[in-house]
């Protein structure tokens, strides 16, 4: 090929006009976390002024005043935004990677029966009338089952392969659909019954330092680790072949990637519950704001998936004087938000 | 490019599955230079013969070697370093800019976990500039046409530097333009010292740009030698099973249909 016509300046790529840009989008997102997150411990019942959340979390001086405005700061609304974050941030990371790993834009991570397996697991706690500890405990370890289950089947269908995994995902999500089902119907429906359907439609209004003792860490580092993998991601999100022939080590490192995804999403089930389309939407707002290379996607979605669950939080628990559950906004926004992102990609497309 | 001249070689390879001999007994040897098409009827067992020259499929019998080592025991970075894979379509599923798939081509020098370096850097952007698709370096991959993709494909090959170049059908995508310079960037190649395996549907893509052509008929390697001696109208005939007249003129051949 000897035509000279496309030979741009050397400079060029160097000089990167997207690089501008995406500094840019990070300040942005940055700074409108931090203003959301000022902004949410001030509102509420007990409005707190900006000055006064900053006194609260600054302050040392105890008189009367301030330490009603600690209680209400630092004890109550504090650890739900950190929790806020922490959720938000983990299921649009986790949502992300599955994304990649599925070679879909359109799973979520409920993709391998995670969600309905916590549900299940959650769900039959309630109605073995187990302390609230081991509400959690159960919704993590039905979870990490139902994934279980579903990479079973897809390793029983054929190893690794792609559509294995999703039919077996299916099928786990279809079974532990039903087992949730039954556990519902013998449930009493004077007080267990309306305890699962509340604990299922998803809260962070229970959430206090003590959980985040628990949860904190591993959400983090977790979220973490897959946000260090980015070029992991990126290999990943080439046809089996082709990621093979660069060296990458296919099979291993996308059950990696799934573990972890999949680890998290049952974390923040157990936290908060099932929170729906933050998984699916997030991180094609991110994509469109820096592309799909993972390096900058994963903690974009991060922040942006913390922004968006604080400010639906703030919502579920300032819009009337009782709490409207989380998951409950986040799918009335959710499904609002992801017609515009289609809307927006199509006209991208064309 | 590497000190030793590379070589990519298949001895009595045995390729079973559903208990159907998908290939039999295939030997092939492609060195430094040489532009070797395979030719075949669809279902022939090109493409698996490409997956198990690749280290994709495992032959139930036989072994390839690579640079004289068996394929095993090769590590699958180092593998990648000597022996890249052109396939003949890539299925996009995220908006990555043709700079970032180009880039995905270092991974065997970079590794997963480190980011790229000047080398690398560099390395994309020759490859870029010689596939000539510098100018759509920002471009999302998935607004390209058929021929870019295939074009930026083979960059990303270019990118990764290895002497080896394993392409599946890289001519069908392309317009006829396009098929006429990427023949003559395949045999620039070749002149390079780079060893280029490929598959094609057309008779006279081979005759044009190979330097061997190999015949495959039923899982097994019926001819194999220059392409002006392997490739006329009784071969063709019967390994697509039509009738073809050829006609040679001014040192160039063509197929006809003989009803």
């Amino acid at each position: 090929m000897s035509r000279s016509t496309d030979r741009p300046d050397f400079d060029d790529l160097s000089a990167r006009p997207g690089h501008q840009r995406r500094i840019g989008i990070w300040i942005a997102a940055l700074a409108m976390l931090a203003a959301v997150s000022l902004g949410t411990l001030g509102l509420g019942r007990y409005p707190v002024s900006p000055h006064e959340v900053l006194l609260a979390l600054l302050g040392r001086q105890d008189s009367p005043a301030l330490s009603v405005l600690r209680m209400v700061v630092i004890e109550v609304r504090l650890p739900r935004l950190l929790a806020a974050a922490l959720v938000g941030a983990a299921l649009s990371v986790a949502g992300a990677s599955y994304q990649t790993v599925f070679r879909n834009p359109l799973v979520s991570p409920g993709l391998l029966g995670v969600l309905s397996g916590s549900a299940f697991g959650a769900a039959l706690a309630i109605v073995l009338a187990a302390h609230p500890l081991w509400v959690q405990a159960a919704a993590f370890a039905g979870g990490l089952t139902a994934a279980a289950v579903g990479l079973g089947i897809a390793g029983a269908l054929r190893s690794g392969n792609v559509l294995a995994l999703v039919l077996g995902g299916l099928i786990s999500d279809a079974l532990f659909s039903s087992l949730l089902s039954l556990v519902k119907y013998v449930a009493d429906p004077q007080n267990q019954l309306p305890a699962i359907v509340y604990w299922l439609l998803g809260s962070l209004a229970q959430v206090g330092w003590d959980d985040l003792d628990r949860f904190a860490v591993p959400l983090a580092l977790g979220t973490g680790l897959l946000c260090a993998g980015g070029r992991l991601l990126d290999a990943l999100s080439l046809s089996d072949d082709e990621a093979r022939s660069l060296g990458v080590p296919v099979t291993a490192l996308r059950l990696a990637v799934i573990a972890l995804a999949t680890l998290i999403s049952a974390l923040t089930v157990s936290v908060a519950g099932i929170i729906g389309w933050i998984g699916l939407l997030v991180p094609h707002m991110a994509r469109l704001l820096v592309g799909a290379g993972h390096r900058q996607l994963l903690p974009l979605s991060a922040v942006i998936g913390a922004i968006v669950l604080i400010l639906a939080d703030t919502c579920a628990r300032s819009v009337s004087a009782g709490e409207v559950p989380l998951g409950i906004v986040t799918q009335l926004f959710g499904a609002l938000g992801f017609a515009l992102v289609l809307r927006r990609l199509r006209q991208d497309a064309s | 490019m590497s000190p030793p001249a590379a070589s990519l070689a298949c001895r009595q390879v045995v390729f079973v599955r559903d208990r159907r001999r998908v290939l039999d007994d295939v030997s092939l040897t492609v060195s430094a230079g040489e532009v070797v098409s395979l030719l075949g009827a669809n279902g022939a067992g090109k493409s698996s013969l490409l997956r198990i020259m690749l280290g994709l499929l495992r032959p139930q019998a036989g072994e390839v070697r690579l640079d004289g080592r068996p394929l095993p025991r090769w590590s699958a970075p180092a593998r990648a370093r000597r022996m890249a894979y052109v396939p003949q379509t890539h299925v996009a599923s995220f908006p990555y800019t043709v700079e970032q798939v180009v880039a995905l081509g270092r991974l065997p020098h970079a590794g997963l976990g480190r980011a790229l370096g000047g080398e690398d850097r560099e390395a994309v952007q020759a490859a870029l500039q010689r596939m000539q698709v510098f100018s759509l370096a920002r471009r999302d991959y998935t607004s390209l046409s058929g021929g870019e993709r295939q074009r930026v494909l083979l960059a990303r090959a270019l990118a990764q530097q290895a002497p080896i170049l394993v392409m599946d059908e890289p001519m069908t995508a392309l317009d006829y333009g396009h098929q006429v310079r990427m023949q003559a960037l395949l045999r620039e190649l070749a002149s390079e010292g780079y060893a280029i395996l490929n598959t094609t549907h057309r008779p006279d893509e081979a005759l044009q740009v190979a330097t061997r052509a190999v015949l495959l008929q039923h899982g097994r390697l019926i001819a194999d030698g220059p392409p002006q001696q392997v490739i006329d109208a009784g071969s063709m005939s019967a390994l697509y099973g039509v009738a073809l007249t050829q006609l040679d003129a001014s040192a160039q051949r063509f197929f006809t249909h003989r009803p």
